[in-house]
């Protein structure tokens, strides 16, 4: 790596992320977006283990991890810490984890986070499963995925169960700012960190970015899924203020899910079954419809 | 100023006096009035820390890991299922050597859910890498807590720092505590300024996986502070008794030790009353004394193995059990003493069952007949299946 990239960015290659990963990716992004006066509390997760092997770090900046659940509650104490200190005004706090570590087992502290209304910026990596553990389902699986604990069979097509919907939840808590973003579109998400940044009080922000070993998809494609995802409604792009919704991403001609499903080999079973299939495609419409995408 | 206070308020007091930046708690009983009093602190201006209510236990530590990280002195307090909810933030503050102040008001464990006081909640992390100090009262406590900061805050030791109270028994105890002034604890604590922390101008990462090439040194460390820790006390101790006249601060206290035959070995409130027996036994001729353990983590070999060498017989009160072997100061008492001595234990008092002058008069009785191993106190026969009668 020449100089100018450890100086120009707040996460550095050196990191051991699979080639193509797209957390690493949008962390670069968040991280930089972000800035030197930012301090991160990370959840255990891939990022953490990739990106921190001792005596290591990727970080340029203050990081610090302890557990799995808590990194809303570590950020929540820095914060505090930092008020007291008198330094919280000139320094930004970056909470963040997988979906894991956000929507189910962290889900009470990141919770109580927000209720609490610390200065803090909550950025979930949604790569829609427990990765770090080896493609585990997690409450962010979408519809009919084929993971390690939802595995395909005679009597399964996948993952049973709908998307827990964290940017809604997060955004029930009336708190300034919850939002979607995607890998694919890394302008979108400088631009929502540093919105976010920029309000006082508890911000959520949900990533979605594709893991090309759980998804089964060629490490090369990794912005070209993400941005399927989109295209096709399976992952809106939406923005909450105080609880309301105020913007979403258009996408005027909306594409087959099919064409999002077909390059995934987490959802090639889908392909054969017409009815399955068609269950996905209501999936994308009812998200069509009910954030008004087109 | 000697002041009549609840045990409690004696506590958060104490805690006060140190200055904390961040104080995070999720109330349980019976460590709630701790909780209520720093807030009241708080919201009277007298206590200009960070005051957070945490929607649970595993919060409250882990903002004070990341408050402590961030390089300010940061105190907790809880009980029982809240200290068990705790657990694995509790082993990250000490492996991430963060020196965090906790006072543990000690209550059993569940099931049957139980509100009542035993140890087994701190003595179930006694190899989470916390230093433990078990009080017998609510001075020892208020001691015990300001001198602790100056242990664990020692840029050597970084370890945090766990006050273990006999809940109700102390924090709802009324007594005369002697509290310090803030000049005094101002002059003897300095405030905090750690080796390292998170800052924005010196970036660090804090909490790095370690893989095999690395861990067991990690533990290794720990192991060998702990050590640092032994003379730390010592020292520490030296320093406050100057100040404040009492020794309170220390390893273990001997009492009535010297001539004793019989000896008992206890931790925290059940200290007082063994002391009362012991004066009574002793004016009807019996030698019977006391080794009270204050500091159990790092575990004082040298100081209870030179304590016990003149003792006959010796009886080990745990309020606590490692169920399937024994109670756990017993089996490490007995671990670090010659095999010919004439080691018994005793558990008593779980669950808030009371320990009386007959029953530490029959301990004293039985350690005499060496029962050599883990027995039950007081036990109510009624209660008791056939085949477990005694």
């Amino acid at each position: 790596m020449d100089r100018e990239h450890f100086q120009e960015n707040l996460y550095v290659s050196g990191h051991t992320a699979c080639a193509g990963c797209g957390q690493s990716m949008a962390v670069r992004i968040v991280m930089n977006a972000a800035g030197k006066n930012t301090m991160v509390a990370n959840s255990t997760g891939c990022l953490e283990v990739f990106s921190t092997k001792a005596p290591e770090t990727a970080f340029a900046l203050p990081w610090i991890h302890s557990l799995f659940e808590n990194s809303a509650a570590v950020a929540s104490g820095v914060e505090l810490g930092l008020k007291y200190l008198k330094k919280n005004k000139d320094i930004n706090i970056i909470s963040q984890a997988g979906d894991g570590g956000t929507g189910d087992i962290g889900l009470q502290a990141i919770s109580g986070m927000l209720e609490r209304g610390h200065n803090i910026l909550y950025v979930c990596y949604d790569n829609e499963a427990y990765m770090n553990t080896g493609i585990q389902r997690s409450g962010s699986t979408p519809f009919y995925a084929n993971t390690t604990t939802t595995p395909i069979g005679k009597l399964s097509s996948g993952n049973t169960r709908p998307k827990k919907p964290m940017v809604e939840i997060c955004a029930a808590h009336h708190i300034p700012y919850s939002a979607t973003a995607s890998v694919a579109n890394p302008k979108d998400i400088e631009k929502k960190v540093k919105k976010a940044l920029s309000i006082e009080g508890p911000k959520y922000l949900q990533i979605h970015v594709p893991c090309p070993l759980g998804w089964k998809t060629e490490s090369q494609s990794t912005i070209e899924v993400a941005k399927l995802a989109v295209q096709t409604g399976l992952y809106p792009l939406v923005e909450y203020e105080y609880g309301k919704l105020v913007k979403v991403t258009k996408i005027t001609s909306p594409k087959p899910v099919e064409e999002y499903l077909k390059v995934q080999g987490r959802f090639r079973h889908l392909l054969k079954n017409k009815e399955d299939l068609a269950k996905v495609q209501q999936v994308a419409d009812n998200n069509i419809e009910y954030y008004g995408l087109k | 100023m000697k002041k009549f206070l609840e045990g409690s308020w004696a506590l958060a007091e104490a805690a006060k006096l140190c200055r904390p930046g961040v104080v995070a708690a999720y109330p349980i009983t019976p460590q709630t009035h701790i909780v209520e009093h720093l807030a009241q602190f708080v919201a009277n201006g007298s206590l200009s820390a960070e005051s957070v209510n945490v929607e649970s236990e595993h919060s409250a530590a882990s903002v004070v890991l990341g408050s402590q990280a961030a390089g300010v002195r940061s105190f907790t307090c809880t009980s029982s299922q809240g200290l068990l909810l705790m657990a694995e933030v509790v082993f990250c503050i000490a492996g991430m050597r963060l020196p965090v102040m906790m006072v543990c008001a000690n209550r059993a464990i569940s099931a049957p859910i139980n509100i009542w006081n035993d140890q087994q909640d701190s003595i179930s992390l006694r190899d989470s890498g916390w230093i433990q100090l078990y009080a017998e009262n609510n001075q020892e406590a208020v001691d015990l807590i300001i001198a602790g900061h100056k242990i664990g805050e020692n840029s050597k030791i970084m370890l945090p720092i766990m006050v273990c109270v006999d809940g109700f028994i102390l924090t709802h105890g009324m007594e005369t505590v002697d509290m310090p002034d803030q000049e005094l604890v101002d002059k003897f604590l300095p405030a905090y300024n750690p080796p390292y922390k998170l800052d924005v101008d010196n970036p660090m990462s804090f909490g790095l996986l370690g893989d095999p090439t690395v861990y067991i040194e990690t533990r290794y460390a720990i192991q060998k502070t702990m050590d640092q820790v032994l003379d730390e006390v010592v020292k520490v101790g030296k320093e406050y008794s100057s100040l404040t006249k009492r020794d309170s601060v220390r390893l273990v206290e001997e009492y009535r030790i010297d001539d004793a035959e019989i000896v008992l070995v206890a931790m925290g409130s059940v200290c007082g009353s063994i002391k009362d027996v012991i004066d009574m036994q002793r004016e009807t001729g019996k030698k019977v004394g006391l080794l009270k353990v204050v500091t159990y983590r790092p575990f004082p070999k040298e100081a209870i193995k030179k304590a016990l060498n003149k003792a006959k017989y010796i009886g080990v009160v745990d309020k606590d059990i490692s169920l399937g072997s024994d109670g756990a100061l017993y089996s490490e008492v007995k671990a670090i003493l010659s095999s010919d001595k004439k080691v018994s234990g005793f558990v008593a008092g779980l669950g808030g069952r009371d320990i009386k002058v007959s029953s530490i008069n029959t301990i004293i009785d039985l350690t005499e007949k060496e029962v050599n191993s883990c027995k039950f106190i007081d036990l109510k026969q009624e209660l008791l299946w056939d085949e477990f009668k005694v």
